[in-house]
């Protein structure tokens, strides 16, 4: 038993170590922008420059376009096929579970070729028109995660007494959906909505392939051409991704207080 | 009364569908076809038959190795931690941090994550420097080197590890603790325990986990390529730089390339898959 404990401590001390030198590596480097001294050197030069501004502000607003055209396509989406369609519910899942299946590269590489200016719908031949294009590939891209949040939150409620409920009392399908099963699955989708954002804010491949100026292919440029500003970068992405999660957590958290009360 | 429903029904899945024939399935089909079509539309199995020359097939190989390499040792490294705080009699209380910090890392993947692992084992990066300063010890000139295929599976292996934990925690829960007691009842040790019962019973899982890990970095693209640039000739950046310029001078053959990614990444999910399945039969 005792060796049991002295193993699980070794091993969790390993674990620590490996995760947290990185992380310590990183944050160390971009303090030694400055000879000799810490400093925050590098976090002003990145914050000072207006590209980091440009692509950091179009990867947010990529996000919250990405969040809002997923929520738009899931939420009913899932809702439907719970209500009306169990027995699409493999195929459906199957689809969603795709975006993991397919190299994202091998996506956009479709994209690329299918929707350049020759074809029926030239959606790269103009600026807004790749914009559309890349921000469906990310809400592609986070399909998986959203629609596991959505069908996860929805099994907790029951849509079926819901709806006829609803129905009953004489609301159209618009309202069942954004005043009924929307309010009822808000944890679900936010807990989708933070992932996405943490997904495209840091993504790299679709963003660069398009060519358009995300935040991505920006810190990659950084990386390529400066010192100490990219391990700046990674702590400022990584502490996103860490409010992401903590944000997760945190909606999750107080939905289980609420569902407590009741 | 049924014949004005139905068509209702199917009305609702329409904007999914529209989506995920459009911006999944269409260009997806589009790379696929493309691989078995000559340059003036026919049908040709010449382009795949093209893979197997020596740069493409090297290439091909080094990303097997790497996601062989990365999901093994991910496995291993994520099995051992998670085992450690599921079973290994360690205060409740870290099991909460393991698996947030998990959930973070598994998404801590693309560039930010090369940057890191430049910054810590780079050749001015705080490993480094310090074990010269300290110990005397320059790994650079002891071998190692970030940008090579030791490098880049250490790399890799901080997203791997903690999705293996993600993923396998369930799994340990899943092992009742009757089997445990039976098991000690009957005179087992827990070595035997381990070798009888509870690895038979994880083995779909830890063997579908292994594909899952193999899929997960073999897409992978952002991380090695801002590691490493082109220099690091895997199938993932060799098909970014055709992409960019066509640097295999015949589209088609860029069509074969990725539909060579999607026929592994495939066939390890579709491990996967099938583990699970068999996997579930004890989770019950």
């Amino acid at each position: 038993m005792k060796s049991k404990k002295l193993w699980s401590w070794l091993a969790l001390a390993f674990g620590a170590l490996y995760f947290a030198l990185p992380l310590l590596g990183t944050l160390e480097f971009s303090l030694r922008a400055r000879r000799g001294v810490y400093s925050l050197d590098a976090y002003r030069s990145v914050l000072a420059d207006p590209q980091f501004r440009e692509t950091f502000s179009y990867s947010v607003v990529m996000a919250i376009f990405t969040i809002l055209v997923g929520a738009l396509i899931v939420v009913p989406t899932a809702y439907w096929v719970r209500l009306k369609l169990p027995h699409w519910r493999p195929v459906v899942e199957f689809i969603t579970l795709l975006p993991l299946v397919i190299p994202p590269i091998v996506i956009v590489f479709g994209y690329i070729r299918l929707y350049n200016t020759s074809s029926i719908l030239p959606l790269t031949g103009t600026t807004t028109g790749t914009n559309l294009l890349l921000m469906l590939g990310y809400a592609t891209l986070s399909l998986p995660y959203m629609y596991r949040a959505v069908d996860t939150g929805l099994r907790t409620i029951d849509v079926g007494t819901l709806t006829e409920a609803a129905q009953s009392l004489g609301a159209g399908w618009s309202t069942i959906l954004a005043r009924v099963i929307l309010p009822n699955v808000l944890v679900a989708v936010l807990s989708g909505a933070f992932i996405t954002f943490a997904i495209v804010i840091g993504e790299f491949v679709l963003a660069s392939l398009l060519n358009r100026p995300a935040f991505g292919p920006y810190m990659q440029l950084t990386g390529a051409n400066k010192a100490y500003e990219p391990a700046a970068l990674a702590v400022i992405a990584f502490s996103i991704t860490w409010i992401c999660m903590g944000l997760i957590q945190l909606v999750t958290r107080f939905s289980k207080h609420t569902n407590a009360k009741r | 009364m049924q014949s004005r429903k139905l068509p209702l029904t199917w009305v609702g899945m329409v904007p999914f569908t529209l989506f995920a024939l459009l911006f999944l399935i269409a260009p997806t089909m589009y790379i696929v076809v493309g691989a078995f079509r000559t340059s003036d539309g026919g049908f040709t199995l010449s382009n795949l038959v093209n893979l197997f020359q020596p740069t493409i097939l090297a290439s091909y190989w080094i990303s097997i190795k790497i996601s062989l390499a990365t999901a093994l040792v991910g496995c291993l490294i994520g099995f051992a931690l998670a085992a450690a705080v599921t079973l290994g009699g360690l205060p409740n209380w870290l099991r909460g941090p393991v698996m947030t910090f998990s959930g973070v890392a598994s998404n801590f993947a693309g560039v930010p994550l090369a940057f890191a692992f430049l910054a810590t084992l780079g050749r001015l990066g705080l490993v480094t420097v310090l074990l010269k300063s300290w110990f005397g010890f320059n790994i650079y000139s002891h071998g190692f080197n970030l940008l090579s295929f030791f490098g880049l599976t250490l790399t890799y292996l901080f997203f791997q590890i903690p999705l293996m934990v993600l993923i396998i925690t369930p799994a340990l829960d899943g092992l009742k603790r009757e089997w445990k007691e039976a098991a000690s009842i009957l005179g087992a040790t827990g070595f035997q325990y381990w070798r009888i019962v509870a690895l038979p019973i994880l083995w779909p899982s830890l063997l579908g986990t292994l594909a899952l890990l193999f899929a997960n970095s073999f897409g992978a693209v952002a991380t090695a390529y801002a590691l490493t640039g082109s220099s690091m000739s895997i199938v993932p950046i060799m098909l970014y730089a055709q992409i960019r310029g066509d640097v295999l001078q015949d589209p088609h053959l860029g069509y074969a390339l990725a539909f060579g990614m999607i026929v592994i990444t495939g066939l390890a999910n579709l491990a996967y898959v099938w583990l699970r399945v068999r996997s579930e039969r004890w989770m019950r």
